[in-house]
């Protein structure tokens, strides 16, 4: 059972990790439903994905609001069918120490990051079940493992995920439904970038391959995760990091 | 047009994978049909889709046998 017309869902596709998932998926044959939260973001998927020859499009979602996903779940399934291969990619960083961690900039990270993928595994997985076959892969990071200065929200967020994802894995693996993550290290995208120069460099010496990695590279190992070739393994939290969180 | 009965008795028999001659009204889903969590999960959804109703989550923990269902649509027609 190849993934070849199958309708996979990636969230957060316009840019980064999620837009090198979507290309990735599309060229294994899927039918791609990129998500972001503008209406030129969900336009740029779509035209992307045109410009690649893959099939699929953009779509507006707004991962912190079941009703937007509840929606946007029902409009795939009528326009394609339901979406069986879904990837969880979605996310924001809002840094702070913890002393000066504001409530508000705890709760979107912890929103966006982890109950949206309790919103999205819940509303896809009633197509899932029916078909008894499915692919979840949600998108963790290296920082819920080793942690991360000024990133309590964001690696409480990516740790939580990872504990959702055994134990979603658990629930659903009698209905041939795979549940994995992968964690990223320190990858080229918008999100990194952000960084300093100077906490750019010390990165480097702590990464054995010694560079960022590309988007791509995640992107492999999500293909795979939801490829049947990984057909046996659920519950997962694939390490794709150059090296640099070694267990 | 089927009657509330066979329809219920179908959906059971698609969901839980057991012929529909050896469900009987007073069927347990769990115990004499073998269904375990998930399934009686799906058999609501199932139900709920079959006969465009909303089963709330009180009233399906309710709902255990093949009788219960077939009650829960008829008084909710």
């Amino acid at each position: 059972m190849s993934i070849e017309g199958k309708v996979a869902l990636v969230t957060g596709a316009s840019r980064g990790i999620g837009r090198a998932t979507a290309y990735a998926l599309g060229k294994m044959g899927a039918i791609v439903v990129g998500t972001a939260t503008s209406e030129s973001g969900a336009q740029s998927i779509s035209e992307g994905l045109a410009e690649q020859g893959y099939k699929g499009k953009g779509y507006v979602l707004n991962v912190t609001s079941q009703e937007s996903v509840d929606s946007v779940v029902k409009a795939i399934t009528e326009e394609f069918s339901a979406p069986l291969i879904v990837i969880n990619n979605a996310g924001i960083t809002q840094d702070n120490l913890l002393m000066r961690m504001k409530e508000d900039e705890w709760d979107s990270v912890i929103d966006t990051n982890l109950k949206s993928v309790y919103r999205i595994a819940k509303a896809t997985m009633r197509g899932m079940t029916k078909a008894r076959w499915g692919r979840i892969v949600n998108i963790s990071s290296v920082v819920a493992t080793m942690g991360n200065m000024g990133q309590s929200n964001y690696a409480a967020a990516k740790a939580g995920m990872e504990g959702f994802t055994r134990a979603m894995a658990r629930e659903v693996a009698s209905r041939n439904i795979t549940v994995n993550a992968v964690a990223p290290g320190f990858i080229a995208t918008d999100m990194t970038h952000a960084l300093p120069e100077e906490q750019h460099k010390a990165l480097l010496t702590q990464i054995p391959l010694a560079r960022l990695g590309q988007p791509e590279e995640i992107a492999n190992a999500v293909a795979f995760l939801a490829s049947e070739g990984a057909s046996y393994i659920t519950g997962e939290t694939l390490q794709v990091n150059g090296g640099m969180n070694m267990r | 047009m089927s009657t509330i009965e066979e329809r219920v008795k179908k959906i059971v028999s698609e969901q839980l994978g057991v012929k529909e001659e050896e469900i009987t009204n007073a069927s347990s889903f769990v115990d004499d049909l073998g269904a375990d969590s998930l399934d009686t999960v799906e058999l609501v959804m199932a139900l709920e889709e079959e006969f465009e109703t909303e089963i709330p989550d009180e009233e399906a923990e309710k709902i255990t046998t093949v009788q219960e269902a077939i009650d829960y649509v008829v008084s909710h027609q």
